[in-house]
C-alpha cells in the first residue's frame, strides 16, 4: 500500500543489536496540543530507565504537568527522583525555572554571588529572560544539554534526558531560536552557549519525537512539523501515535455493517436483547448506525496511519487509557514502548 | 444532582447585544472549529459576522472555501445571506499586525527605523506573549471599526489557557515596566531624578546584561523603546483597554472542552479564572460527546448477549488455545479500566527474547530489508509465523504481535486487507451471506450481531464515563451553562460540516 518512502536521515552507525534510539541521549518530545506529549515523554523516560538505568525528565514550560501526571507536589528547579523503573532504574524530574537558570549561568561565568539576588529584585533577570526571545530558549535547552553532558568521572550521570517540549507549532522556533539569538547577541558567552547548544541539538545524539493521534489535524501537523524540523537541520526522531482506540469490529463485520443486513441481524438478536422478544426496529437501526459510524472512523484512522507510515520514521502506537492517565497507566505505556523497540 | 443549565446558543448569537464571542480552552478540543461553526451560524441567522482565528491551520480556511486566510477579513462565499447576514474570516498574522500598528502611528521614516530594528524584529516574531497581545490588538481594531455585528475569536494555542489572559498584560507591563524605563533612561533627553540616583547601580546592571546579551542588543532595545514610546502611548494602556473590552457586557466567553478528565479539569480552572477577572462567561461547550439511539440496552446486557451469540457460533475463546481477538476485545471493553487490562495482560510472553536481547532498530531495519515501510505492520497471516527467519523488521513485528494491544491493532485495524479472523467456520444454516443487500463474503449474521452488541457496550461505557466526568464538573460549577456537542465520526471539511456542528451547538443539551 504505502510506497517505501525514503528514510529521512537514518542515524548512522546504530549498533545492530541496539534498540531504536541507541546512541540518542536527548529525546525532545513535541506534539500538537491535546495529543498527550507530556504523557508520552514520561512513558519514554520510564521505558529508557528500565534495567538499572537513570533518566531525567525535563519540563520547560512551567506548567507543572509532570507533577500532575505523577501526582506529586509541584516540582522545584532541582533534579529529584520522581519514579522508580522496573529492574532498578530511576527517573528524575526537573522543572526548569528560567530565571533560576540564568542566575546559575551568571554565577558560573561571572561569579555574581549575592549580586544575583539584587539583579532579580530589580527585575533585571526577568527583563533579560523576557527581552531576548531566544535567551529563554537557550537557557532551557542549555540546561537540558548540561544534564546530558554531566559526568561523574567518566560515566554520564544520565543515560538519557527526555524533554517535554513546546507543541509542534512552536518546536522548530524553540529549538532553532538559538540561531536567532546568536544573530542578536553577536558576541559573548551567550552567543557561544547558543552555538554549542545548537551543535548538540543537531547532532545524532538528539532526536525530536512527534506525538500524534489518528486524526486528520494532528497528523497533518505532525507531517508539517517533521518537514519544518528537517528543513532547519534538526534530527526528527520517531512518531508516537497516542490514544489509539481498539477497533471493535473486524473487517468482515465492518463491510457487513455497511451492507445493512437488517433482517439477519434482527433474527440473530431475537430473544437476546428484547427481554425475550424480538428486538425493536429502533434498536436494530441504532446498532447498525453505530456500526456505520464506527466503520467511518476506522477508515479515517486507517488513512492517518498510512500518512504516519509514509513519513518513513520509526513509529509506535500507544493505547487510549480510558480513565485518563495515572501512574499505573504510565508504567503500562512504558512497557508497551519497550515492547515496540523504543528502549 | 441538579443538571447544569442548558446553554441557549441561538439566543446568544441572535442577541444584538452580543458583540464578541471568545472561544477558549486547552489545545486539541475543537476551539477553532467551534469558532468557525458559530460564525457560519450567526451569519446565516442574520448577523454580519467576522471570525478571527489564531490557529495557523489551513484547514479552517479550506472549510470555509478560502484558499488562504490573511490579516484582513475575507468574505466567505456560500454562506446563506437570506437573513441579511454575512460572514468574513481572517487569520491573525502577528508580525503584520504589529507592523501595522507601527505604520499607523509613526511617520514613514521613523516607522522604517523601527521595522528595521533587530530587537523589534525578534520581538514581533517571537516574544512569548506577542501572539496573544496581537490577537487582542486585532480584536480591538475589529471592534473599533464598528463594521461588525459580531466578532467570533478563538484563542492562541497557548501553553495554558491562562496565557491568553495574562500575556497582553505581561507584554504591556514588561515594555512599560520599571526596569525597562531605567534601562532606557540614558536614551532619553534629560532623564529623571530617580534615574540619576540609580545611575551608578545601573551601570553595573547594564554591564552585566551587556555581557550576557551583548551590548548591541541592549542598544537596539534602547533605541526601540525610545522610538516607540511616544507612539504607543504606553503598551500598558493598550493592554488595559483590551482587557476592559473583554470584561464588557457585549462579550461572551465560551470555554471549550472535551468530556475527558484532563480537559475538563483545565476547563474548570479556566472558568474560575474568568470569574476572578470578572470576564463574562456564557457557558461550557463540551465537544465530541457520545450518545446512542439505544439507551435502553445496557453495556452489561449487550456484552452478555454478544457472548451468547459468539458461543452459539463457536467463536468464543477455546480453553487452552490462543486467545481469539474477540476475547481480547472482550477484555478491552469488559472494564472501564481497559488500560489496566492491557497493562496486566501485556506481560512478556515466554518466547519474548526479553530486554537486553538483540533487537533490530526498527527504523533501520524497516528500511534495510528492502520491504519498505509496508512491512512494519505485517499482515496477520504472515505475522503469525514468528519462527520464520524473515528480514530484520519481523523481529520487531513479533514483539508487536506478542503484545495483546498490538495484536488488537494488527489484526483488527490495519490496512484494508480482508480480516483473517480466527473464528470457527460459519455453522450450517446460520443466517447470513445470502441476504439480498449482502456484498461481502465471509459474513456471519450471528458474529455481526455480536460485533454490533460489543460496539454498543463500549459506547455505553464511554457515555457513562463522560457522564461522570461531566457531573464532576457540574458539581463544582453548578451555574455554568453547558452545551454538549455530539461527536462527528470525521473531521469537518466544508461549510456543510460547519453547519452540522452549528446545529449541534444549538441543539445540544
Amino acid at each position: 500500500m504505502a510506497p517505501a518512502a525514503p528514510q529521512a536521515a537514518a542515524r548512522d552507525a546504530a549498533p545492530a543489536d541496539g534498540t531504536d534510539w541507541e546512541g540518542v541521549r536527548l529525546h525532545v518530545v513535541t506534539g500538537k496540543g491535546g495529543t498527550g506529549k507530556t504523557t508520552v515523554a514520561a512513558a519514554l523516560a520510564l521505558a529508557l530507565a528500565e534495567d538499572g538505568r537513570r533518566t531525567l525528565l525535563v519540563e520547560v514550560e512551567g506548567r507543572q504537568g509532570l507533577a500532575q501526571l505523577f501526582d506529586t507536589d509541584p516540582l522545584p528547579h532541582e533534579e529529584r527522583k520522581i519514579a522508580a523503573a522496573p529492574g532498578g532504574g530511576e527517573v528524575l524530574a526537573l522543572a526548569i525555572d528560567v530565571e533560576q537558570a540564568l542566575l546559575e549561568y551568571l554565577e558560573m561565568f561571572y561569579r555574581v554571588g549575592r549580586a544575583g539576588k539584587a539583579l532579580r529584585k530589580l527585575g533585571a533577570i526577568d527583563f533579560a529572560t523576557t527581552i531576548a526571545p531566544g535567551l529563554r530558549d537557550v537557557l532551557l535547552t542549555g540546561r537540558a544539554i548540561e544534564a546530558v553532558k554531566r559526568k561523574t568521572g567518566d560515566v554520564p550521570v544520565y543515560d538519557a534526558v527526555v524533554m517535554d517540549a513546546p507543541p509542534t507549532g512552536r518546536i522548530t522556533r524553540f529549538l532553532n531560536v538559538n540561531t536567532e539569538l546568536a544573530g542578536l547577541a553577536r558576541f559573548g558567552p551567550i552567543h557561544n552557549q547558543a552555538q554549542s547548544v545548537m551543535r548538540q541539538l543537531k547532532s545524532p545524539q538528539t532526536a525530536v519525537h512527534l506525538v500524534t493521534l489518528l486524526e486528520e489535524m494532528p497528523t497533518q501537523e505532525t507531517v508539517d512539523g517533521a518537514a519544518e524540523l528537517t528543513a532547519a537541520g534538526l534530527p526528527v526522531g520517531g512518531v508516537f501515535v497516542n490514544m489509539v482506540r481498539p477497533s471493535l469490529l473486524d473487517e468482515a463485520a465492518l463491510e457487513a455493517a455497511a451492507g445493512g443486513h437488517r433482517a439477519d441481524v434482527a433474527t440473530a438478536l431475537d430473544g437476546l436483547v428484547g427481554g425475550g422478544d424480538a428486538p425493536s426496529d429502533e434498536l436494530v437501526d441504532a446498532l447498525l448506525d453505530q456500526a456505520r459510524e464506527h466503520a467511518q472512523r476506522v477508515v479515517l484512522e486507517r488513512e492517518q496511519r498510512s500518512a504516519v507510515r509514509e513519513m518513513g520514521r520509526p513509529w509506535y502506537e500507544l493505547p487510549l487509557l480510558a480513565d485518563g492517565v495515572d501512574t499505573g497507566g504510565l508504567y503500562a505505556l512504558a512497557t508497551e514502548l519497550r515492547r515496540q523497540g523504543v528502549a | 444532582m441538579r443538571p447544569a443549565p442548558r446553554l441557549d446558543m441561538d439566543a446568544l448569537l441572535d442577541d444584538p447585544r452580543t458583540r464578541i464571542v471568545v472561544c477558549c480552552g486547552s489545545g486539541g478540543v475543537g476551539k477553532t472549529t467551534t469558532a468557525a461553526a458559530l460564525g457560519v451560524r450567526a451569519a446565516e441567522r442574520g448577523r454580519r459576522t467576522v471570525v478571527l482565528t489564531i490557529d495557523p491551520a489551513r484547514r479552517l480556511a479550506q472549510s470555509m472555501g478560502l484558499t488562504e486566510l490573511d490579516n484582513t477579513p475575507r468574505r466567505v462565499e456560500g454562506v446563506k445571506t437570506s437573513a441579511g447576514g454575512e460572514l468574513f474570516a481572517m487569520m491573525l498574522d502577528m508580525k503584520r499586525t504589529f507592523d501595522e500598528i507601527v505604520e499607523a502611528h509613526a511617520d514613514p521614516a521613523r516607522a522604517r527605523a523601527i521595522l528595521e530594528n533587530p530587537f523589534y524584529q525578534s520581538l514581533s516574531a517571537g516574544f512569548a506573549g506577542t501572539q496573544e497581545y496581537m490577537a487582542m490588538e486585532k480584536l480591538g481594531q475589529l471592534q473599533a471599526t464598528g463594521e461588525w455585528d459580531l466578532i467570533v475569536v478563538d484563542t492562541p494555542p497557548s501553553r495554558s489557557a491562562l496565557d491568553f489572559l495574562d500575556a497582553p498584560d505581561r507584554l504591556g507591563s514588561f515594555l512599560d515596566g520599571r526596569f525597562i524605563r531605567i534601562m532606557t533612561a540614558p536614551a532619553k533627553v534629560g532623564g529623571r531624578s530617580m534615574m540619576r540616583f540609580l545611575d551608578v547601580g545601573m551601570t553595573v546592571v547594564t554591564s552585566a546584561l551587556g555581557k550576557v546579551l551583548g551590548t548591541q542588543m541592549l542598544q537596539d532595545v534602547q533605541t526601540f523603546i525610545a522610538a516607540t514610546e511616544s507612539m504607543f502611548g504606553g503598551f500598558r494602556e493598550r493592554a488595559d483597554a483590551t482587557y476592559r473590552l473583554l470584561q464588557a457586557p457585549g462579550t461572551a466567553f465560551l470555554v471549550v472542552a472535551a468530556p475527558e478528565r484532563d480537559a475538563l479539569r483545565e476547563a474548570a480552572y479556566f472558568v474560575d479564572r474568568l470569574a476572578e477577572d470578572a470576564m463574562p462567561l456564557a457557558g461550557l461547550v463540551l465537544n465530541r460527546v457520545h450518545g446512542t439511539e439505544a439507551p435502553g440496552l445496557s453495556a452489561e446486557r449487550a456484552s452478555a448477549a454478544a457472548e451468547a451469540l459468539e458461543e452459539a457460533v463457536g467463536a468464543g475463546p477455546e480453553p487452552g488455545s490462543e486467545k481469539s481477538s474477540s476475547a481480547v476485545v472482550d477484555k478491552a471493553i469488559a472494564s472501564t479500566g481497559a488500560d489496566r487490562e492491557f497493562s496486566s495482560e501485556s506481560a512478556v510472553p515466554e518466547d519474548d527474547p526479553g530486554p537486553g536481547t538483540p533487537r533490530k532498530p526498527s527504523g533501520e531495519g524497516v528500511n534495510d530489508d528492502g520491504a519498505g515501510q509496508t512491512s512494519k505492520r505485517m499482515p496477520p497471516g504472515s505475522a503469525t509465523s514468528p519462527e520464520d527467519p524473515g528480514p530484520a523488521s519481523e523481529d520487531r513485528e513479533q514483539h508487536l504481535q506478542q503484545s495483546q494491544f498490538s495484536q488488537l491493532q494488527n489484526t483488527r485495524q490495519d490496512s484494508g486487507r480482508p480480516e483473517a479472523r480466527p473464528t470457527a467456520p460459519r455453522p450450517e444454516g446460520a443466517p447470513g451471506g445470502d441476504s439480498p443487500d449482502d456484498g461481502s463474503p465471509g459474513y456471519d449474521a450471528g458474529l455481526l450481531a455480536a460485533g454490533l452488541l460489543r460496539l454498543h457496550a463500549e459506547r455505553m461505557q464511554v457515555m457513562d464515563r463522560e457522564r461522570r466526568t461531566r457531573e464532576r464538573f457540574t458539581a463544582m460549577h453548578p451555574d455554568v451553562a453547558v452545551v454538549a456537542v455530539p461527536a462527528l465520526p470525521g473531521d469537518v471539511h466544508d461549510l456543510d460540516g460547519l453547519r452540522a456542528i452549528g446545529d449541534r451547538l444549538a441543539e445540544g443539551g
